[in-house]
Formats: structure tokens, C-alpha cells, sequence
């Protein structure tokens, strides 16, 4: 079945920090247990709508995310369902501590939401744009860790999160980027989607960026034949997918807008490393901080718009 | 049963002695200047707990923030019938319920740890300030499904200097937290040196209340002061209460007090000698 949209080249644009707005504010009302914990960041976190709503269930902590982190784990233990919502470079980039020993290390119920992260964040500059969580979270026991490509997908993400038990964190981004995929399409935390199948390269990506892949393996029609994969949860890896799709193209190429080392870069190339070697190529932040900019000038400044993931293709076939 | 206190805290203590002396590693000071503390929660009737059913939802939590006081946690739980005495001499050995400090697990489907889940503990301790929070988060649930039991977050005066134990007191007292009550063991030992001179945190009262908690000094050696905490406490149920418990380290044992005694256990030899000097008292 297809995933995306009838057309990709007429979306809606949303952030998906929108679909996690929408989403924790439909589960809010199927599920009473699920809190809200805010650190000062309420408008850009996009959870006005669950405040006003849900006023009860809406916990202000301040500009104190150790603490957010650490409250997020005594309701857990409580049998509630808490969401802490932050900037990824606060959360989980200042309470890493906390999310080890109170939330993954305890096993509770919290789900950690990264907010304005990548070099997408643009304009605030490096400080701001979060490059390193997804490394941050993978490396921890217990730890789901799941980037959406798409605000639809967020929401569904949103859903599967709180229905699943356990500690997570939900990455999302701030600019408005393409809805792509449809609204039937299914969600299922851990099983990779296939969206576009190709015989010469696989490009196995996460987030908002996918839709650049997406652009890229159109524009190669007739030239290269691209296999795109939307490995939205990064931890569990599936290795099936990934695997089947490397063994038959032969070649992987990775895009997120992160950190290639230790994000999803590095877990494909552990699983390859060790299962199926072969030839590869991580495109994303290499072991730079980023700088302020509007968010397209970045993107394709570090090669992370359509035409440098054409570029990255063409170097790797 | 307060009567018999003395006698439960020394027994307590020798247990502490005991276990650290096996496990050849450990934190000596701290569990013996709060047993006292301990032996009336568990032993003078008033925590509400069941060893039997230990996450009965009504039951009083006691949240122990500083994990590194895990062996007189540990023993009051064994003394009060929570597991079994003779597990107390596997502390801190491989396969044990006993981790080096308190550790809580959640057990959903598949996910398990390395040991099983020790009954009766409450929070994952060691990182100082996390307790502090995590109390903030049961106390906020409590209100918010009005439930009647109470919060007891034990912590320590070096845990004052982590930021974090700040952030959770300023929560605490914005959500009007009056099921909560910290209790502070104000020992005046970190494990480099004495508070005084690793990073001076006084005046701690006039901070705490500052920060809108209810303050009470009391000295965590007199029964009385110990038991007189929770009717006070009683009679503000809109704020959260922090009571800065005075005692002296290594308690029980003239050796064991100086700050040294932080993170270090007893040799066997300096053990019997404890217990000897224990059963003295």
C-alpha cells in the first residue's frame, strides 16, 4: 500500500510540532491519564490548545527541565501518562541525567518531546538547533526513539506512543514542511515504510527531511532508480527492512538533519557493519555545530535540501 | 511501641554496620546518623504501609533521595517484614534485590532488569536532587486523583547544593504540595570534606522558607521531635513542609562520624568493634 499523499507535489505545510499539538490534545480526550508538562515553552511546543483544554492536566514547571524530567517520572509512578515538552537541546539535551536514571533506568511511562531541532530551526542559530538527541536518547536502555516525517505522521506517532508502555522520545521540528503522507496511511512504531521502491540505491531517512528524498528520487527518474525508506523509529531499528532493501540495491544512503554520528547514520551503519557490509554514505551534520540562517539557506548549505541529496546519490552510485 | 525505639534504631544500626562490613563497600555516615529517622517511620506507626502488599495505593511513599542511604532503607524494610532478614547480607552482590542504591523498576511486558524489584522502594536514588523531583511528581498525581496519603522524601544537606533540588522545591510549593513533607539529614559531611568548606549552603532554613516551604529545625536523635514532625505537618495542608533534621554522622559508633566515613564501609574488624560498641548504647 502507498503511504503518501495522491500528489507529493501538492501538500499542506504544517511542522510537525503542529501534529504533536493536535495529536496529545485528540489522545487527551480518549485517555485521562495523559499529563502535559511544560518548561516555559508552552507557544513554540505547541500545547496552548491542551492547557486551555486540560487545564488540570497541565503542568507548568518553569524553565527547569532537570526537575520537568524528574516530576514527569513521580506521575508516572503513579500510573499517569506524562508527556514533558521542551527544545531537544533542553530536553533531553540539559536533564540527560535525569531521563537516564528517573525515566529509562526506572522504566517509566514519560514520553520526552524534542522540540525545534535540526539546523531547520534556522534563525536562532546553533545553540538552539537540536543535533544531538537522537544520539542522546538511542544510547539509553528501554529508550524508543521515534522522528516523524510529517506532521500526519506525528499525530499517529502521538497515538502509538501513548498506547505503547514505557520510556520514548518523540522528536519534532518547528518549520512548516510538507504533509506527504495520507491519511490512511498506518503507523506502526518500529516497522520501517517503504515509500518509494527503486532497484539502484536506498535512501533510508527520518523526519521532515524524507520529503527532500522524496523531491530527489523523482527528479532521478530514468537516471537512478531510488528506493526511499522512512525509518521513523530509530530505536528499535527494523533491520528487516532495512536489510532486505540494502541487500537488493547494494547501496545506502542516510539522511537526517542531526548528527551523523551516533544518530540515524550510526545505528544503519551498526546494523550493516555487522550484518550486511556493504557500500554507504551519512549524510547529515558531520560533526559540526550549525549557525543562524533561514532554514532553507542552511539546509542546502550542509547539503541537506533535494539538490544535495541528489548530489550524495550520484557520489555514492 | 515508642518505647522499644532506642532498641529498633540500635538494631537497625548494627544491621548497617553488618551489611556494610559484608558488602566491603558502601555508605557508612549517613544510614547510621538517620536511623532514628527511620526506625519511627517504620517501626513507631507512622508511615502507612503494607510489607505485604508494598504498592498498595494508599499507602504513604517514602522517597529516599539520597539512594546512597539504600542499607538503613533497606534494613527497616527487612525489620518491618517487607523480604526476608537474611537478604540484607547480599547488599551490593551480583544477582541481588540489594543494589549499592535504591533502584525502582517498572516492569510493562518484556523489559527487565539485570535483578528483581527489592518491595518497598519507592524511587531510583544515587544522582542527588532526582529524588526531590520525583517526590514533586507523586505529590502532584496525589492531588490530582485527591488521594489521602502522603509524600515522604528523605534527602541530605549536600543534595542542597545540586540545582535541581531548587527547581523541584519552587514546583512544590507553586502546586501547593501539603502532602508532601522533605526531610533534610542536616550531618554537615559531603563525601570530599565538610559541607562547610566544599560549598557552604547555610543559612538552609531561612532559604527554604524563603522559597515558601514551612521550615522546622529538630534533632534527629530525639524520638519526640522526630514523631512531632507529621502533627505539624497537618496543619498546613497547603504548602509543602521541610524539616532540616540535625544529626551527627556515623552515629552510634565514635569512629565512624568524620566526613571520611561518607563513602567508605567498616573492615570485619572495625565492624565487631562497632557492634560491640552499638550494644553499649
Amino acid at each position: 500500500m502507498s503511504y503518501l499523499v495522491e500528489d507529493i507535489f501538492k501538500t499542506e505545510m504544517k511542522a510537525t510540532r503542529e501534529g504533536f499539538g493536535e495529536g496529545i490534545v485528540e489522545v487527551a480526550r480518549r485517555d485521562e491519564k495523559v499529563v502535559v508538562l511544560c518548561a516555559d515553552l508552552e507557544e513554540s511546543m505547541r500545547v496552548v490548545e491542551f492547557a486551555k483544554t486540560f487545564p488540570g492536566r497541565f503542568i507548568e514547571v518553569g524553565v527547569a527541565e532537570q526537575n520537568m524530567a524528574g516530576v514527569a517520572a513521580g506521575l508516572a509512578l503513579e500510573g499517569l501518562t506524562p508527556f514533558i515538552t521542551s527544545f531537544a537541546v533542553f530536553s533531553p539535551g540539559r536533564n540527560w541525567d535525569q531521563i537516564r536514571v528517573s525515566i529509562a533506568y526506572t522504566h517509566t511511562n514519560v514520553t520526552i518531546v524534542g522540540g525545534h531541532t535540526g539546523i531547520a530551526v534556522g534563525e536562532d542559530g546553533a545553540t538552539h538547533q537540536g543535533l544531538e538527541d537522537i544520539a542522546l536518547m538511542r544510547v539509553l536502555p528501554h529508550m524508543t526513539v521515534v522522528v516523524p516525517c510529517d506532521a500526519e505522521q506525528t499525530k499517529k506517532a502521538v497515538h502509538a506512543l501513548t498506547q505503547m508502555k514505557g520510556p520514548a522520545y518523540l522528536r519534532v521540528a518547528r518549520p512548516r514542511t510538507a504533509v506527504f503522507t495520507s491519511r490512511a496511511a498506518s503507523f506502526e512504531i518500529g516497522k520501517a515504510q517503504l515509500l518509494r521502491a527503486g532497484k539502484d540505491v536506498s535512501v533510508v531517512g527520518c523526519g521532515p527531511i524524507l520529503y527532500q528524498a522524496m523531491l530527489a528520487a523523482e527528479e532521478l527518474k530514468g537516471e537512478i532508480d531510488v528506493e526511499v525508506i522512512n525509518m521513523h523509529t530509530i530505536k528499535p531499528l527494523d533491520e528487516e527492512v532495512l536489510i532486505r532493501s540494502a541487500g537488493k540495491t547494494g547501496r545506502v544512503l542516510t539522511i537526517e538533519d542531526h548528527q551523523t554520528t551516533g544518530g540515524l547514520g550510526g545505528a544503519v551503519a551498526e546494523v550493516l557493519g555487522e550484518k550486511l557490509p556493504i557500500k554507504m554514505l551519512r549524510l547529515g551534520m558531520k560533526d559540526v555545530f550549525g549557525e543562524s540562517g533561514r532554514a532553507d539557506e542552511l539546509l542546502k548549505k550542509y547539503g541537506l535540501d533535494k539538490e544535495g541529496i541528489i548530489k550524495s546519490i550520484r557520489k555514492l552510485v | 511501641m515508642r518505647g522499644d525505639l532506642p532498641k529498633i534504631a540500635r538494631e537497625v544500626r548494627k544491621n548497617v554496620v553488618r551489611m556494610l562490613a559484608l558488602a566491603e563497600s558502601g555508605h557508612t555516615a549517613g544510614p547510621l546518623g538517620s536511623a532514628d529517622l527511620f526506625a519511627y517511620l517504620y517501626f513507631g506507626g507512622e508511615l502507612n504501609v503494607r510489607p505485604n502488599d508494598p504498592y498498595w495505593e494508599g499507602r504513604d511513599r517514602l522517597v529516599l533521595s539520597c539512594g546512597h542511604y539504600a542499607p538503613v532503607l533497606y534494613t527497616s524494610l527487612a525489620m518491618a517484614g517487607f523480604f526476608p532478614l537474611e537478604e540484607l547480607s547480599t547488599l551490593r552482590k551480583l544477582g541481588s534485590r540489594l543494589q549499592g542504591h535504591v533502584v525502582r523498576h517498572v516492569v510493562y511486558e518484556k523489559r527487565k532488569l539485570a535483578h528483581d524489584q527489592l518491595p518497598g522502594v519507592e524511587n531510583t536514588g544515587g544522582p542527588l536532587g532526582q529524588g526531590v523531583s520525583v517526590a514533586v511528581g507523586m505529590a502532584i498525581a496525589a492531588k490530582m486523583k485527591k488521594q489521602k496519603h502522603r509524600i515522604i522524601c528523605v534527602g541530605s544537606d549536600g543534595e542542597l547544593e545540586e540545582g535541581q533540588t531548587w527547581e523541584a522545591y519552587m514546583t512544590a510549593v507553586k502546586y501547593k504540595l501539603g502532602n508532601l513533607i522533605f526531610i533534610i539529614d542536616r550531618n554537615e559531611i559531603q563525601i570530599s570534606g565538610n559541607i562547610t568548606d566544599v560549598m557552604p549552603i547555610e543559612p538552609v532554613e531561612r532559604k527554604l522558607a524563603a522559597f515558601g516551604m514551612r521550615t522546622k529545625e529538630i534533632d534527629g536523635h530525639d524520638f519526640d521531635e522526630i514523631a512531632g514532625i507529621f502533627p505539624w505537618a497537618r496543619m498546613f495542608p497547603d504548602q509543602p513542609k521541610a524539616v532540616i533534621m540535625k544529626t551527627t554522622p556515623g552515629k552510634g559508633v565514635k569512629g565512624f562520624g568524620g566526613f571520611e566515613w561518607h563513602g567508605r564501609a567498616p573492615t570485619k574488624e572495625q565492624a565487631l568493634d562497632a557492634l560491640i560498641e552499638l550494644d553499649k548504647t
